[in-house]
């Protein structure tokens, strides 16, 4: 069992602002383990509510059960107007399981201590890798539980507390809607872009700037994940430069503190990649999804719209033929309902998403910030140390 | 046994002994009776006829005693007996001089063994049967040998295969932990001779090394690239590995000093030599991560411009005034760090990457002086050994009674006299010049490397300084973000 204790937790906690702090229901991760691809996370449980049976439980959960509870939701038509918290991506240890492949078959060209320390690398990344998805599915469940609907959801509650293997719920879900949203989404944005003429300057100011802003965050992401590659590279580096001088450096004092700074440098190095990568990547890659959370919000709008309109050209042709007026009138008037109940909770949540966006996206350039200030001091302390020492023989 | 009479041509009787066949390698010769050693290059031996009288052959009953070696310079090697006449038939043996004034005198490429004869201490040997089976009991064997790297030394006829001897040992006994030695195929029969005619090691069993085999090793001398001579080699290779672990097994083997100096005791120059190879491995490793280093930076040049670009980009598109400022200042700030990584780069590359190349050219050109002093001492020996056969062609002369003809062989010996005396005075010289060149280069690339070094970290002690302004200018607009 691995579990993550909470200081680090805390760190890791950064992408997503203010959760988790109204005591009548509080969520957490406390446990995940990994067996080769599957992981099995233990969702803990505290709250005051009457509505579930204990004050205090946990149960295990796998990454499935998450996505189905999300597109449950989803699928759940009084959440129209509301922006669903993105789905948690799916465990990937393609990265450190392929470099521990390959380490594993370079093994014999290389030193035995080098071999150590590309292991601890990998292990130290696969770790990481693993608090990360910990982190994200903890977010997930931490959303919807400070989110005044999505918190009283049924299916939340039963994804909670339900004991059981989930699989079996599962499986009657996706039999009942099938690849239908998926279908649906793929079209999304051409009916955004395309489709019916706003009649709301703020819903029409907010389409063009979400579009706009996904794409643009989607492809920062993209590049920023490539930057921290290029800095993870450059540390692995550093790993067997300092392997290859402890061979040359038996007795050659010189040496050894070349040696010394170049494996501290490599630590600064790791751990510089490892925090852009938090700060930084992550903090995109999580306003990517829930930007397009936000879009998603606003094509179920357009869609409601358009029901909305075709209700008024129904209604019309009604009234010309004289037929079943009452009930184009009552379905016209359903569709103008639910349309603006969309837009006013549409509005509401978008505003309000404005805001955690902001504060986020503050408080991880702050600690970015910081960390690199951090990591740099460190680095000129030890090169300011080791030139004088070099100097001074 | 034939009197040493009959082998004690007046000029060299070591020669005589050892070198009937001279630089002929057939092992026929070894036919004639009281021929006992074939040896293609017996430097030392015929070095010392050329240098100072030999004692072994003046005094053959000495050769028996352990106490033979006189505390003066010549060392015998014990091998060189009549006694030994039947069994090593087939052996190439090489004496060495061990003088600490004339090291460089030593063989380049081969091992130099001096024997020392002090009598093994009485005390190896159990007194009772009880304390034999107490030393069997302890048996701690904490030695390893391993026998590896064999390497073709040297062109045509001369050449000969030297394999790499490791040992890794926790006895205090030794002078490390872990050591090796480059050793040829005679070392191994001659510690064998000189073990099996120790009076202190009467009664033991000494492991035998792999039988020669001429066929064999001439293949591998012309060339060593057909499979056959490979799996010889490899053949030989095992077998003076098991025999090797067969003597450091045996614990009174284990504790006599020939052992103990064949595993251990360096040349100088063979020490250096290896070290210097090393070195230069190492140095292509390091070459290589390094170039691997350089590589990658510019790739972080190239992905965090591109970043930037992408980040500024989303500071046009974000709506909040203050974050799209920050956004703004953000990018700005990763184009500060590509320009940071691209200098990093270049010191990777012109300060480190390039010193690592001149030096592993450099070293090359070291090996090339040791390759240098090889083929003066090569040189030297070739000339001995034409000496030599000058010599035999004028003793046949004399006995065929051919006056008329020894006029011009006796010229010819003088001239090859001079030339040897010449060519061992180049030896010598060269010896000490790379010497002391060696100790120069070493000196001048310590200060070089700290000298780069300092300045490599320098470049990105600069580097981090800077990057520190940056941040610390981009974080107030970070804490602006509302």
């Amino acid at each position: 069992m691995t579990s993550i204790d909470e200081n680090s937790k805390e760190k890791l906690r950064s992408v997503s602002v203010d959760l988790n702090h109204d005591a009548s229901l509080l969520i957490d991760i406390p446990d995940a383990l990994c067996e080769r691809d599957k992981v099995k996370f233990t969702v803990h449980t505290k709250t005051t509510l009457s509505s579930f049976q204990k004050p205090d439980f946990s149960v295990p959960r796998q990454h499935e059960d998450f996505i189905w509870l999300h597109d449950t939701l989803v699928e759940t038509e009084d959440y129209a107007g509301l922006i669903i918290p993105p789905a948690p991506p799916k465990p990937d240890f393609d990265s450190p399981r392929d470099k521990m492949h390959k380490l594993g078959e370079g093994e014999a060209t290389m030193t035995k201590e080098e071999y150590t320390k590309m292991k601890q690398e990998l292990e130290a990344e696969y770790l990481a890798v693993f608090k990360k998805t910990v982190q994200v599915h903890e977010i997930f469940l931490q959303r919807l539980s400070s989110h005044p609907v999505l918190s009283k959801d049924r299916n939340f509650q039963i994804f909670l507390e339900y004991d059981q293997d989930l699989s079996v719920r599962r499986k009657n879900a996706k039999e009942m809607f099938g690849g239908f949203f998926k279908n649906m989404v793929k079209s999304a944005d051409e009916v955004l872009i395309s489709g019916v003429k706003e009649v709301d300057d703020f819903f029409e100011q907010e389409k063009t700037f979400l579009l706009d802003y996904y794409s643009k965050i989607k492809d920062s992401t993209a590049k920023a994940e490539k930057m921290t590659r290029a800095h993870k590279n450059i540390a692995d580096d550093y790993i067997h430069i300092s392997a290859t001088l402890n061979s040359l450096a038996a007795d050659d004092m010189t040496a050894n503190k070349n040696l010394n700074i170049i494996l501290s440098l490599q630590k600064v190095e790791g751990r510089v990649a490892s925090d852009q990568d938090l700060k930084l990547t992550e903090l995109l890659r999580y306003y990517m999804r829930d930007i397009q959370a936000a879009k998603d919000l606003l094509y179920r709008r357009a869609r409601a719209l358009a029901d909305y309109e075709n209700s008024n050209k129904a209604l019309d042709k009604a009234r010309l033929k004289s037929k079943d007026i009452p009930q184009a009138e009552e379905h016209q008037r359903q569709c103008l309902q639910k349309f603006d109940k969309l837009s006013e909770s549409g509005k509401k949540e978008l505003t309000s998403f404005k805001g955690r966006r902001v504060v986020a996206f503050r408080k991880n350039f702050i600690e970015m910030a910081e960390l690199e200030i951090k990591h740099a001091k460190n680095s000129v302390a030890l090169l300011q140390g080791c030139i004088e020492l070099l100097k001074s023989n | 046994m034939a009197a040493s009479s009959d082998r004690n041509p007046p000029p060299f009787p070591t020669a005589e002994e050892s070198e009937p066949g001279l630089c002929d390698m057939a092992d026929a010769d070894s036919d004639e009776g009281e021929d006992i050693f074939v040896s293609n290059s017996n430097p030392v031996s015929v070095s010392r006829g050329v240098s100072q009288p030999d004692r072994v052959s003046e005094e053959p009953s000495d050769l028996f005693s352990e106490e033979a070696a006189s505390s003066t310079a010549a060392k015998a090697n014990g091998v060189h007996s009549d006694d030994d006449n039947d069994l090593f038939a087939d052996t190439n043996v090489e004496l060495s001089t061990d003088k600490s004034s004339s090291s460089a005198r030593k063989e380049p490429s081969g091992p130099r063994h001096a024997s020392t004869f002090t009598p093994s201490p009485a005390a190896m040997q159990p007194t009772s049967l009880e304390q034999l089976e107490e030393e069997e009991a302890k048996d701690s064997f904490d030695v390893d040998v391993a026998v590896t790297n064999p390497e073709k030394i040297g062109d045509g006829m001369n050449a000969y295969v030297a394999y790499k001897v490791s040992t890794r040992t926790s006895l205090p006994m030794f002078r490390s932990k872990v050591f090796s030695v480059r050793r040829r195929f005679s070392d191994f029969l001659g510690l064998y001779e000189k073990l099996s005619v120790k009076q202190s090691l009467h009664g033991c069993i000494i492991p035998l090394p792999p039988e020669k085999s001429v066929v064999g090793m001439t293949k591998v001398k012309v060339g060593m690239d057909d499979p056959s001579s490979v799996e010889f080699v490899e053949r030989r290779r095992a077998a003076l590995e098991r025999y090797l672990q067969r003597v450091v097994s045996h614990p009174s083997l284990l504790q006599d000093p020939d052992v103990r100096e064949f595993l251990e005791r360096e040349d100088w120059f063979e020490d250096k030599f290896q070290e210097v190879e090393n070195e230069e491995q190492q140095l292509r490793k390091l070459h290589v991560v390094v170039d691997s280093l350089v590589i990658h930076r510019k790739e972080l040049c190239g992905n965090t411009a591109v970043f930037a670009k992408s980040l500024a980009m989303l500071g046009n598109s974000e709506d909040n005034t203050a974050l799209s400022r920050a956004l703004s200042q953000l990018a700005e700030v990763e184009d500060k760090m590509e320009q940071l990584h691209q200098e990093q780069a270049a010191s990777d590359f012109f300060i480190f990457a390039e010193l690592l190349g001149d030096y592993i050219r450099l070293l090359g050109a070291v090996r090339g002086c040791f390759d240098q002093r090889m083929r003066a001492w090569q040189r030297w020996q070739e000339a001995q050994s034409t000496l030599q056969k000058k010599r035999e062609a004028e003793a046949k002369l004399l006995w065929a009674n051919k006056p008329d003809k020894l006029q011009q062989a006796k010229e010819e010996i003088t001239e090859w006299e001079a030339r040897v005396t010449q060519y061992e005075r180049d030896f010598d010289r060269i010896g000490m010049t790379v010497r002391k060149e060696v100790l120069r280069f070493e000196k001048e690339k310590a200060k070089d490397f700290k000298s780069q070094i300092i300045k490599y970290l320098e470049a990105m002690l600069q580097s981090q300084q800077r990057l520190i302004k940056f941040w610390e200018a981009f974080l107030p607009e970070a804490k602006a973000i509302a």
